[in-house]
């Protein structure tokens, strides 16, 4: 999850200054920010109960196999309608995941997820907004978005890969899963794709960009990696 | 021409990017004033403009731009257009007004007066609690 957000609020963040109004820069930016947030909180989280290094340290220094964020979030920003899609689709899925998780029954996710609830309101409020005019504009506008939606779905669904663990999360009624998790995405997310006139692809199992959690990765991420741990591998000891 | 440090800006080409020129046709969009509550329950504050095409988006650039920072609770967009104002000119209007100080409040002591009865009210709270002890 932290990796999710640590890599989808990167990409975000290459926005800034280069957004097509300035609201909309603003708007990626804060968002980025807020997604960083999200993963500092979730590295936080690691760090204090279940003895995971600082959260610099996770973030910055491991290497490429070793991050479990879907193959969604690394890709590059591409144009501004795989950004706004990508933003859409992710932050609904982050969205309904952080609802599930005020259920939890570990407590400190759970007051997390609490927590953060306003923001990814915000954020889905944002996206909402967007594809729905962009859906509904001008051909120009809708073609591009339907094509970002084409192209981004079959990554989108990585965000729900299975892992080995899911099971035992739901039995210990931590995390219901994410399949379940899936089903609620899709339920949410195409009323609002069809009052954008835009329609959600038809996918077979396979194409399905499945890999990231176990450290697949696109050939994306390493330059992303590279670039992001730039600083922090100059002095790795130094404070800022 | 240098090159920026930033990776990003390198990767966005902008020599060759297609360069803006003034507004196109729908690109006129109308400004809406932003009014912001900082705690629940007082006034609306006048903090700027926006522009957008329409309200709602106008709203959600209205958090962008002001609800950023400091304390908020909830903000309004108006449009512009709806907002009726007096001309800069009729200023004249309201010149005289400082003058009429029989208008101000400050000659009656209500303070003083209220103050005074929540007093009597404490003293014979206390002397019914002294008779029923």
């Amino acid at each position: 999850m932290a990796d999710d957000e640590l890599m989808i609020g990167h990409r975000n963040s290459e926005w800034t200054g280069l957004g097509p109004i300035l609201e909309e820069d603003i708007a990626f930016s804060s968002i980025a920010q807020d997604q960083i947030g999200h993963a500092l909180a979730n590295y936080g989280l690691l760090n204090e109960h279940f003895g995971e290094a600082i959260p610099d340290v996770i973030a910055f220094s491991r290497n490429e196999k070793e991050f479990h964020s879907s193959q969604f979030v690394e890709l590059p920003i591409g144009d501004y309608a795989f950004s706004l899609m990508r933003h859409f689709l992710f932050d609904h899925a982050e969205s309904i995941r952080y609802d599930m998780l005020t259920l939890s029954s570990f407590a400190p996710l759970a007051s997390l997820a609490r927590k953060i609830k306003g923001e990814l309101k915000y954020h889905t409020l944002h996206a909402d907004l967007w594809v729905k005019r962009l859906g509904q504009g001008m051909e120009e506008s809708h073609a591009r978005m339907q094509t970002a939606l084409n192209e981004a779905f079959p990554y989108a669904l990585g965000m729900f890969e299975p892992s080995k663990y899911d099971d035992e999360l739901k039995s210990e009624n931590i995390f219901e899963g994410e399949t379940a998790l899936q089903t609620k995405w899709l339920e949410t997310i195409t009323p609002i794709l069809e009052r954008a006139n835009l329609q959600l692809p038809k996918l077979p199992i396979k194409e399905r960009m499945y890999g990231g959690r176990q450290g697949y990765h696109t050939e994306y991420l390493q330059p992303l990696l590279d670039e992001m741990t730039e600083v922090y591998r100059l002095d790795p000891a130094a404070t800022w | 021409m240098t090159q920026s440090l930033d990776p990003r800006i390198r990767r966005a080409d902008l020599e060759h990017a297609p360069a803006s020129g003034g507004l196109a046709q729908n690109e006129h969009w109308e400004t809406f004033a932003v009014f912001h509550q900082a705690k629940r329950g007082e006034e609306h504050s006048f903090v700027g403009i926006v522009h957008a095409p329409d309200a709602e988006l106008a709203l959600a650039f209205a958090k962008e731009q002001f609800g950023r920072r400091k304390k908020t609770v909830n903000l309004w967009v108006v449009r512009s257009t709806d907002i009726y104002t007096f001309q800069h000119e009729d200023d004249d209007m309201f010149a005289t007004a400082p003058e009429k100080t029989y208008r101000d409040a400050s000659g009656y002591p209500v303070r003083k007066r209220i103050n005074k009865y929540l007093d009597d009210l404490k003293e014979i709270e206390r002397q019914h609690l002294q008779r029923a002890s």
